[in-house]
């Protein structure tokens, strides 16, 4: 297994104060190195998470399924974390790697509360250290098959970051990973730029209507779904909802053409 | 300690004549130096209680904390060298996480102790060690109950309703052994807690300290954390009315 | 498969091993013990299966021994996903592993290819459970009893017997709960009579 932690992040350089060694050492040592081989591809796996910013909080959003292929494998696994009182993130792409991340992440927030010295992760430092994660392990070609979206509330202001399996990451007050970034994406960014001030009422509801078009167009997506809301009041993983739909455009069809 | 000096004590890999280690024994004289710590077992939870001396008007307040979190559901309470304390928590805490990664659930108290004392004990095995220089306390709360032990230089660790380590440990566990810990909650308890460290506090030798008080149990939801500030302040008022009232009645007697 | 129920959890499976479309055994004990109140359903590789059964064993009988209680089903799940994703590349294991313990009742684990864990009150696995989502869905209910959970693995397991070609023989099922295992043979001839045409 490839670890995280324990791995050197520049290996060969120089160290720190050093200079690089043309000469490797001088010694004529050489090492083998065997190839190590990847052929990493997911297998249950979660589809989009969306978020959004709004005036004084950060919302994520995703379904609750794990797909295998194409069958719909587990209808209740949550991808959305609650990971302190200012942070949180949701994560789609392959499950295990999920797992694996959280738990990482689980115990890291473990030893900062059990610290207790005031300081705790914030949106930012969580995000600028899943993007090393995650680039360093495409790297490696063994990447960890996930998107990723962290958000909350850094020194008072929102943030929402975004950060997929080969590294790239960006900031925006909007973000949505695999089919919501085609379907979802430019819902939230028109309700964005009508309104950066929306109220968390409003950009609930914006969000339950991206999930909403999802259900209807990405056969990946399913109507379960979990929310994770940061304000100044703290943060909370809502309790799990059903979405409700709209299907009565099926009456006003009938044959094709 | 009758046979200072006769060259039994320079290792901790070597008995006296007499079957001793002199070397734990002094570790044990250094927890002896410190302030009292003390731990209290309720029926729904646990409560530590720390004279921490405060040695110079220099230290910022809240300095050289004595009480620490190992994991969520676990908390330690110190007494000796410091140091020697923060290297244990520091294992302490790292068998906590070893635990979780390998097994997904908390680590149980009685495998940590066990563990840590492991630890602990190791260190009075070889001639290029020095035992540890402190005692700690472990606590936690869960389905099965609260939970309490005491670990000691020697390796040696026992679970306990009541334990005290420091400069007051006879006064202290005199003082714990007449409380009826069993059927308490740990939110009477905090206030006796608090009671006992001003009561076995030596104004004399020892000018100013800090209390420090926290507690594991059913209303933190099983979590370790410092006692919140209101709870803090009615435990302190409660110790200092209990002071002045026993103050009063001496005063009576001379 | 695995149901949980009030109490316990009933685990079943099929008899066949197969090499290519040759049986080298049709009497194949599919449950295997982990410690006396957990067992684990295997499917996939047996070799593989076979192995990490037995790692996770000594894994958590070790750790039995260590703690000086029975361990939970959950921390044995976790020794299953660890080896699953740790070697996701190399392995093929679909694991189910499921059980009784005092802290959280009758547990069932689901532990696919890929080497994710998740706790389901029913989960099936497996080359025929491909056949079974259905059947399930439609008649797994909540809170079934011991007795309905076992009439429910024995349908279920026949189904995918009688439509998969990677499933066949006997049934063998399990009722774990707090006093034990208690173990059930079905032959083939008694396997459930549905439609067959």
């Amino acid at each position: 297994m490839e670890g995280i932690m324990e791995q050197p992040f520049w290996a060969n350089g120089p160290k720190p104060g050093s200079f690089y060694d043309f000469h490797a050492g001088h010694s004529s040592k050489t090492t083998t190195v065997m190839p190590v081989k990847h052929t990493q591809y997911p297998m249950v796996t979660g589809s989009s998470v969306i978020g959004i910013q709004f005036d004084g909080g950060v919302m994520i959003a995703a379904d609750k399924l794990g797909s295998y292929g194409s069958l719909a494998r587990y209808r209740n696994c949550s991808r959305i974390l609650k990971v302190n009182n200012t942070t949180i993130m949701g994560a789609g792409g392959d499950y295990a790697d999920f797992q694996f991340l959280r738990d990482i992440v689980e115990q890291r927030v473990i030893d900062e509360e059990c610290l207790d010295d005031g300081f705790n992760y914030t949106p930012r430092s969580l995000f600028s250290w899943l993007t090393r994660v995650l680039y360093n392990r495409r790297s490696r070609f063994n990447p960890l098959w996930n998107t990723v979206l962290v958000g909350g509330l850094q020194d008072g202001e929102p943030f929402l970051g975004y950060v997929d399996k080969i590294g790239t990451a960006y900031q925006s007050p909007t973000a949505a990973s695999g089919f919501g970034a085609y379907i979802a994406l430019p819902m939230l960014r028109e309700a964005y730029e009508r309104n950066d001030k929306m109220s968390e009422d409003e950009a609930k509801t914006l969000l339950e209507s991206c999930l909403r078009v999802l259900y209807y167009r990405d056969c990946r997506a399913w109507n379960k779904y979990d929310i994770a809301i940061v304000t100044h009041d703290g943060s909370r993983l809502e309790e799990s909802k059903t979405l409700s739909t709209d299907w009565s455009t099926a009456d006003m069809v009938s044959g094709y053409e | 300690m009758s046979s200072i000096g006769t060259g039994y004590d320079l290792s901790a890999s070597q008995f006296s004549p007499d079957g001793r280690v002199f070397q734990v024994e002094y570790a044990q004289k250094a927890v002896e130096n410190s302030g009292t710590a003390i731990a209290i077992r309720g029926k729904d939870g646990v409560v530590f209680g720390v004279e921490k001396l405060v040695t110079s008007k220099l230290y910022e307040k809240g300095a050289n904390k004595r009480i620490f979190n190992v994991d969520r559901h676990v908390g330690m309470a110190v007494a000796g060298l410091l140091a020697d304390a923060r290297q244990v928590v520091e294992v302490a805490r790292d068998e906590a996480s070893s635990y979780r990664s390998s097994y997904g659930n908390p680590i149980p108290l009685k495998y940590l102790a066990e563990r840590v004392s492991m630890y602990m004990h190791a260190h009075t095995l070889y001639s290029m060690a020095r035992p540890f220089g402190s005692s700690v306390m472990i606590g936690t709360y869960d389905v099965d109950g609260p939970q309490l032990f005491l670990l000691e230089p020697s390796g040696i660790s026992y679970g306990y309703f009541g334990c005290a380590i420091g400069k007051a440990q006879q006064n202290g566990k005199t003082e714990i052994e007449k409380i009826k810990m069993k059927d308490m909650s740990i939110r009477d308890l905090v206030k006796e807690v608090a009671k006992i460290i001003y009561l076995v506090h030596d104004e004399v030798k020892d000018k100013t300290f800090e209390l420090e008080l926290s507690w594991v149990g059913e209303q933190t939801e099983g979590r370790h954390e410092l006692v919140p500030p209101e709870v803090f302040s009615d435990a302190e008022k409660y110790a200092k009315e209990a002071m002045e009232e026993s103050d009063g009645s001496d005063d009576d007697e001379l | 498969m695995a149901v949980e129920f009030d109490g316990g959890v009933v685990i079943a499976a099929d008899s066949r091993t197969s090499a290519g479309t040759y049986i080298p055994n049709r009497v194949t004990d599919k449950l295997t013990k982990v410690t006396d109140n957990i067992y684990c359903c295997r499917s996939g590789s047996s070799a593989d299966t076979q192995a990490i059964a037995d790692i996770v064993n000594y894994h958590i009988n070790f750790h039995r021994m260590e703690m000086g209680e029975d361990p939970l089903v959950k921390t044995a799940a976790k020794v299953f996903q660890d080896l699953c994703y740790n070697y996701r590349d190399s392995l093929s294991a679909g694991i189910i592993c499921a059980g009784w313990d005092r802290k959280l009742g009758g547990q069932v684990y689901s532990i696919p290819l890929g080497g994710m864990c998740i706790r389901q009150p029913v989960t099936i696995g497996g080359s025929g459970s491909t056949y079974l989502y259905g059947h399930v869905d439609a008649t797994f209910k909540e809170n079934m009893t011991k007795e309905e959970c076992l009439k429910f693995c024995k349908d279920a397991v026949s189904l995918a017997i009688m439509r998969d070609g990677s499933s066949g023989g006997v049934i063998r099922m399990a009722a774990i709960s707090e006093d034990g295992v208690e173990k059930h043979l079905i032959l083939h001839e008694d396997i459930t009579k549905f439609y067959r045409e």
